[in-house]
């Protein structure tokens, strides 16, 4: 179990983490989602041993690791541009973590190559062994960044956005087989994103932050669902806001309907399909503000200056702070 | 991308190619030949003999040995002050990276001078070295201090905009995965700074063996003694022998030359491997 208690960091004049308390459990895949400049990433290297903390404790199994550097905390750290070794094959970066061991705890040659195959096979990298992380493309290296991170058999996985430097369909596939990864492993994995749909779809718990604090903790249902402050609410899936009467009205483009009479009129602007709805955007007449929402696809689709009524079926009131 | 199609005509082009062609034929290879010429004057038996003389020989050991204690100097702080200014921040690193510079914006002469007022005779320590039977100036450790201050920027500004550029990611990949310093710094940061070491160690090495000015002012041109060789072809030119003064300088051309083809094939290869620079 991690358990990160109230951690703060300053870096100069700037307030990165302020009493950041969190716990996480053995086997979870948790998700830091936040926008550039939340602290997520300090967050990570802190956990790791790469950034230390002003105040506060991080135990590993109970026992207080805060004072511990990287190298003692075993944890497997994948970076964002994945930091291969680049005069080193695929292979001997793979390897590294095992030929810098200390020589009486150091396995045979043999037995290093054979773990670096082996881990090689797990991430579907068998055969490129001798090549050099220029020769490979964004995908893979991403994966000889995790079969060396995996290398020195880490309790705990640390992914600084993981999937950043990838091309979408690349990612959708990494996603997938990360999670799988993950689970087959029983390993404990965090990592950093600021794609909310990254998260929501990979992580078994969000953690979400904004300007060095924590927003919300809670699986991806109660964080998309049942949004605790306005942030998480526009930051997390799409949003409209509007006026009410005693705060802020917030509702999603899908929990909308449309009526006959009453509720409220839009001017429609502009319609085109977005899955199997048809996405509107428009204004509303009353008080200008711009909303969009999603009319069944099986209806004729609106057009531009077209009114419309609307009615939020679900929405969420955030009183003004 | 595609070329820019060059809008001048094409008498222009050749006026201008010519210009440089002849003012590099008049700055660098005439005199380059010249040096060559004046050298084999007497013959190659001549140019022998130029070199054989015991303080001919006495000056290239020198030089040699100046070059030899300078450069190893100069790689271990130019790679400290690069990683010291690259990986951490500190208050005065930017005082620092501007100090580095000094030697290239003070007159050689100037820096020979610091350290006679600090070593001489009348100087700062003069007296305390006097006292301990300790030989700075006109000596050899005032040679290595000028040659190492002169030379001391060539390491470090190779290095410092490289290892910018790196960043730590790979430093702290390798802590990562259970390394320990040395072992991140022989097998991570070193290989990445290889080139740019050797292109830094190169052009220290030329000017350690090529400095006239500062090394003119702490040497006291004791021949035999504490002449390197460019003291040497000074001296044998004033004493107007002149197929010794160029037999010695023709050596100096030589190491220019040999330089200038290294730093081609290091360029190339840097290029190669990093894919990004200049």
């Amino acid at each position: 179990m991690i358990k990160v208690q109230n951690i703060t960091k300053r870096f100069g004049d700037f307030p990165a983490l302020h009493g950041i308390d969190l716990e996480i459990q053995d086997g979870e895949f948790v998700a830091l989602l936040g926008p550039s400049g939340s602290g997520k990433t300090t967050l990570l290297r802190i956990i790791a041993g790469l950034e230390f903390q002003d105040t506060g404790e991080v135990f590993f199994n109970g026992n207080d690791v805060s004072r511990l550097k990287v190298a003692d905390r075993q944890v497997g750290f994948v970076f964002q541009q994945y930091a291969l070794f680049r005069h080193m094959t695929v292979a001997e970066n793979v390897a590294f973590g095992l030929t810098v061991k200390k020589r009486r705890e150091r396995p045979s040659k043999a037995a290093i190559r054979e773990r670096a195959d082996e881990l090689l096979r797990l991430v579907q990298l068998d055969g490129l062994g001798k090549r050099y992380p220029g020769q490979l493309s964004g995908g893979q290296r991403q994966r000889v960044a995790l079969a060396r991170a995996l290398a020195i058999e880490p309790k705990l996985l640390l992914l600084d956005e993981p999937f950043g430097a990838l091309d979408a369909k690349v990612r959708k596939d990494l996603r997938r087989w990360l999670r799988d990864l993950h689970k087959q492993m029983g390993l404990t994995s965090i990592f950093v994103t600021h794609d909310q749909e990254e998260a929501l779809e990979l992580a078994d718990r969000v953690v979400v932050m904004d300007h060095g604090k924590i927003e919300q903790v809670g699986t991806p249902e109660e964080i998309y669902m049942n949004p605790q402050t306005p942030f998480v609410s526009h930051f997390v899936g799409e949003t409209n806001r509007v006026a009410g009467e005693g705060g802020e009205v917030h509702f999603r483009p899908h929990d909308v309907d449309v009526v006959e009479e009453g509720g409220e009129l839009v001017l429609v602007d502009n319609v085109f399909r977005k899955g199997g709805a048809w996405r509107v955007e428009g204004m509303l007449v009353e008080t200008d503000l711009l909303v969009e929402f999603d009319v069944d696809a099986a209806l004729p689709q609106p057009a531009a200056g077209d009114r419309l009524r609307i009615v939020p079926r679900r929405s969420r009131l955030f009183n003004p702070a | 991308m595609k070329l820019r199609t060059v809008t001048e005509g094409k008498g222009t082009q050749i006026v201008l190619i010519a210009i440089a062609l002849a003012f590099l034929a008049f700055f660098v290879l005439l005199p380059l030949i010249s040096v060559f010429s004046e050298a084999l004057k007497a013959g190659i038996g001549g140019f022998v003999a130029a070199i054989e003389t015991p303080d001919a020989l006495s000056a290239i050991k020198l030089t040699l040995l100046i070059a030899a204690i300078s450069v190893p100097l100069n790689v271990v702080f130019g790679i400290a002050a690069s990683w010291a200014i690259t990986k951490y921040s500190f208050p005065g690193k930017s005082l620092l990276i501007t100090l580095i510079d000094l030697p290239f914006s003070v007159s050689p002469v100037v820096s020979g001078l610091i350290f006679v007022l600090l070593f001489g005779a009348n100087g700062l320590f003069g007296g305390w070295l006097a006292a301990h039977d300790l030989k700075i100036i006109f000596a050899v450790p005032g040679i290595v201090l000028a040659t190492v201050f002169i030379t001391f920027p060539f390491v470090a500004r190779e290095l410092i905009p490289l290892m910018m550029e790196q960043g730590k990611d790979d430093e702290e990949a390798a802590l990562s995965l259970g390394a320990n310093g040395w072992q991140t710094f022989w097998h991570v940061t070193l290989p990445n700074i290889r080139w740019g070491l050797l292109y830094g160690v190169l052009l220290c090495n030329a000017r350690a063996m090529g400095e006239f000015g500062a090394v003119s002012v702490v040497s006291g041109h004791i021949r035999g003694e504490t002449n390197t060789m460019p003291l040497h072809v000074e001296i044998l030119y004033n004493e107007y022998d002149f197929v010794g003064a160029f037999a010695v300088a023709s050596l100096l051309a030589g190491l220019a030359l040999v330089t200038l083809v290294a730093k081609s094939v290091l360029e190339w290869r840097f290029d190669l491997h990093s894919g990004a620079r200049h």
